[in-house]
């Protein structure tokens, strides 16, 4: 009990119990993920610099850099993956749940093509991750990806699952898709300098 | 479904205050009776209450080891111990005092007293602070397990390659060390993550960033801190267990690695975590040196710029750790002008201290005496820092006792005298009960001077010549009673220790009661009672001025309205603290400790084999979506119109 008596000076009773964006606590727990998981990339785009400083030619010889297709077709895809995404969150946004159910389900088989492609993609660094430092670096930076992805795949498989029972009638289930749809935006817009270093460094500085 | 208005949901205000309000707000916000409550808490303050017991219980284990230290030191040439045990000995002494104790304590103290600081009745995310614990249980006890076993680590705290790496470090000592990082890290970046939202987002009506009391300050800046640091540790323990287990070379300079990239990465976070254990340390003597002197702290704004102004430089600093490696000339007068540029907002901070001293009325108890124990000593020891960063004294006191000297000067005098003092002042408030002021003043002086004999003689050791992490040393070097007088000093300071915790558990009894307020002091965790109840407030408190217990000393102005039948919290904005949304807070369950369990489970296996990694991430996952799924029927939210 409180020790001072109180002295009452106004009611919050006709707040919203939800709200989206920067005004949810959701919201804040996704972002401050961004910033430590973009933190690693970061560091570890660091290192990849690092390790290249140390090499006459990159990729050292006699490696050929990454086969482009795999690489290049992921990158289109998880593009074109923003244009459902970004239905799902206005859809989210405007609390139109239909919509949201059956984007959501486009969204997945969308999710599940890339991993299909990222599997193709580890096939053709023409370089194992146990041969040089160089080989080493590009499967990490392809790996640390790879968990994103996995990760992003299980909450909206979750979420889709979710939205499909009678949770759905909690406004706040449909802030978690807006906020899932946010985290997706991560993990495609730190996929571009990615695909730059593990496909384009090596041909443009050897 | 029928939907009830929200006007007829319970809630608290002018008619449901007092003891009606106590018992429904009891009823929701309290755990399940015995161990099952007691596993399934998410209560910000039992889970605080434990971080904090758990963190120095490392602590004492961490000193038994210094004091078997400090015995085969006591003399030249002895030999209690073989130079391998020793190597364990000081591996494991850093890196539990670093990681399991200095770190997690200060979070520790963060998770009890932030939202009790802001107004809140819990942290934010309070599902993942329980996950937090149980990650750093579980990475304390598997390091000490292995060390019981005869695989703790021995390759220092810092873990150097290519020492540490799969040539020259065969077996699963280093392995263990880098899982640990692992764990200490998942839980270390969970609490900053949960601190940054409760302190941007939960903060009372009123509380605008200009009023936000200096610990919440300086918790905000380490919070950031933390999440833009320790990704560099967990990143270069993963790389080195890649190295080891499956063969990748990052490290290893014959496949055109480099065992400098590790020294890069680890010090990357290296040097900010010593500023992670040192500002919270900042923040407990502004609420300590504002409580007893009876005045408000001097140069607010000047004190949280250069909170901020460390934070920021800390990251332009971690080269100076890297001075003997050999660097191109800038480099070495970059890190050389960045270091010392940190005495800059660090000397401030101590003259606003000392201002604030100067000016008030000083009553000099127990946690006030360790604020000038915490200014002499880390004044000594920020000037030693400073000047190493002159690299040619770097080179000369590199990796000698100098070194021990300096960061043990700024990190028990800048993170555990402010700690000391800190238990001391809020141990009323945790407990409902004083600490005895006596043995309180015993204590203190013996941790004092014990620390100064201890320490300061490393100083000349170190000029002299004598090497850190040297198992012993020959007779004839001139060392001897250097040695003896800091193996003495460290056995005082144990006995203090040790006189310290019998005089909590006894006053944690005995000790006499507190009541709400028993210093007198301004913060809001002040306005409720010792301890506080599940629920922290009746109320949600209103704050108009940065000390709001001293200029509102007959009531405590409220805003209500918050559901008592859920768990509700208000946010607020994130500059200026208005009123803004109404947000569940999470039930008490036990998911939080299945997904700790089975992440326990995939951890400790990937040290043997790396497919742990792919099966373990099933149950982690499976844990993971029973603890996100909803196990209430959907309730409506109605919004009073």
């Amino acid at each position: 009990m409180s020790a001072l008596p109180p002295q009452f000076q106004g009611d919050l009773a006709h707040l919203p119990s939800h709200a989206f964006g920067h005004r949810s606590l959701t919201w804040w727990g996704v972002v401050a993920f961004f910033l430590i998981e973009g933190t690693a990339f970061a560091l570890a785009i660091g290192a990849y610099f690092f390790l290249q400083g140390l090499e006459d030619s990159w990729p050292p010889q006699p490696y050929k850099p990454a086969n482009l297709l795999a690489g290049t077709l992921f990158t289109i895809t998880i593009l074109l993956s923003e244009i459902p995404n970004t239905i799902v969150k206005r859809a989210a946004e405007r609390r139109d749940l239909i919509a949201v159910r059956k984007w959501m389900l486009i969204l997945l088989p969308i999710l599940a093509l890339l991993l299909v492609l990222r599997a193709f993609e580890f096939n053709s660094l023409n370089v194992h991750w146990y041969d040089n430092a160089y080989g080493s670096i590009l499967w990490a930076l392809l790996f640390l990806h790879l968990t994103h992805i996995l990760t992003d795949i299980a909450d909206t498989v979750v979420l889709t699952a979710l939205i499909h029972t009678r949770h759905a009638a909690e406004n706040r289930r449909i802030v978690d898709v807006a906020e899932n749809a946010m985290y997706w935006r991560f993990v495609w817009l730190t996929w571009l300098p990615i695909y730059a270093l593990i496909y384009w460094v090596p041909r443009w500085v050897s | 479904m029928s939907v009830m208005s929200g006007k007829d949901l319970p809630r608290d205000g002018e008619g449901l205050q007092g003891a009606a309000l106590h018992g429904r707000l009891e009823r929701t916000w309290g755990d399940a009776p015995g161990f099952w409550g007691w596993l399934t808490t998410t209560d910000h303050k039992k889970i605080g209450r434990r971080y904090m017991v758990t963190a120095f219980v490392f602590m004492a284990l961490a000193g038994v080891l210094a004091l078997a230290m400090r015995v085969q030191l006591s003399g030249p040439e002895k030999a209690l111990m073989t130079p391998d045990r020793y190597n364990q000995l000081f591996t494991m002494h850093g890196t539990t005092m670093m990681f399991l104790f200095a770190v997690p304590v200060m979070e520790a103290m963060a998770i009890y007293l932030v939202p009790l600081m802001i107004g809140t009745r819990n942290i934010s995310f309070p599902r993942l602070n329980a996950f937090s614990y149980w990650m750093y249980l579980a990475g304390g006890t598997l390091l000490w397990i292995a060390f019981l076993l005869n695989i703790g680590p021995d390759a220092g705290w810092f873990s150097y390659t290519p020492l540490s790496g799969p040539q020259f470090s065969p077996g699963k000592r280093v392995d263990i060390w880098a899982q640990m990082i692992t764990f200490t890290e998942v839980a270390a970046l969970a609490v900053a993550v949960e601190i940054v939202a409760t302190i941007l987002k939960q903060r009372a009506p009123g509380m605008t960033l200009s009023r936000m009391p200096l610990f919440v300050w300086t918790m905000l800046v380490v919070a950031l801190m933390v999440i833009f640091s320790m990704p560099a540790v967990a990143l270069c323990s993963g790389l080195l267990i890649s190295d080891r287990l499956i063969g990748t070379h990052f490290y290893n300079a014959y496949e055109h690695g480099d065992p400098l990239l590790w020294q890069h990465l680890f010090w990357f976070f290296g040097h900010p975590e010593v500023y992670i254990i040192f500002l919270p340390g900042a923040g407990f003597v502004s609420h300590i040196v504002e409580t007893f002197t009876r005045r408000p702290v001097f140069a607010y704004p000047a004190m949280v710029l250069s909170l901020v102004t460390v934070g920021l430089l800390a990251f332009g600093v971690w080269v100076h750790h890297m001075f003997a490696t050999g660097l191109p000339r800038t480099g070495y007068a970059f890190y050389t002008a960045a270091t010392m540029a940190v005495s800059i907002p660090a000397g401030i901070q101590i003259f606003c201290w000392i201002a604030t001293i100067w000016d008030g009325r000083p009553r000099f108890k127990v946690p006030f005496l360790y604020v000038f124990a915490f200014i002499i000593t880390f004044v000594i020891g920020g000037l030693s820092g400073v000047m190493q960063a002159s690299v040619p004294i770097d080179l000369q006191v590199h990796d000698t006792y100098f070194i021990v000297a300096h960061f043990h000067y700024v990190l028990i005098g800048g993170a555990v005298f402010p700690l000391l003092g800190a238990i001391t002042y809020w141990f009323p408030k945790v407990t409902g009960r004083m600490m005895d002021e006596g043995l309180g003043k015993v204590a203190f002086w013996m941790i004092f001077l014990g620390f100064q004999l201890a320490f300061f003689p490393m100083h000349f050791l170190g000029m002299w010549g004598m090497p850190r992490r040297v198992y012993t040393y020959p007779t004839g070097m001139g060392w001897d009673e250097m040695n003896m007088l800091a193996s003495i000093g460290a056995f005082v300071v144990a006995a203090a220790f040790l006189l310290f915790i019998v005089n909590a558990a006894n006053s944690a009894r005995r000790g006499a009661v507190a009541g709400p307020n028993p210093w007198d002091a301004a913060g809001l965790e002040w306005s409720t009672s010792s301890p506080p109840p599940h629920y922290n407030f009746a109320h949600i408190p209103v704050v108009t001025s940065r000390t709001p217990l001293w200029d509102n000393r007959n009531h405590l102005p409220v805003m209500t309205g918050l559901r008592v039948d859920e768990r509700e919290l208000l946010l607020t904005s994130v500059m200026d603290a208005i009123p803004d949304v109404r947000e569940p807070s999470a039930l008490p369950t036990i998911w939080p400790l299945w997904a700790a369990l089975s992440t326990t489970a995939m951890f400790i296996s990937s040290i043997f084999t790396p497919w742990a990694v792919v099966i373990g991430t099933f149950p982690i996952a499976a844990a993971l979506i029973a603890w996100f799924w909803p196990k209430t029927p959907p309730t409506p939210e109605p919004v009073v119109e």
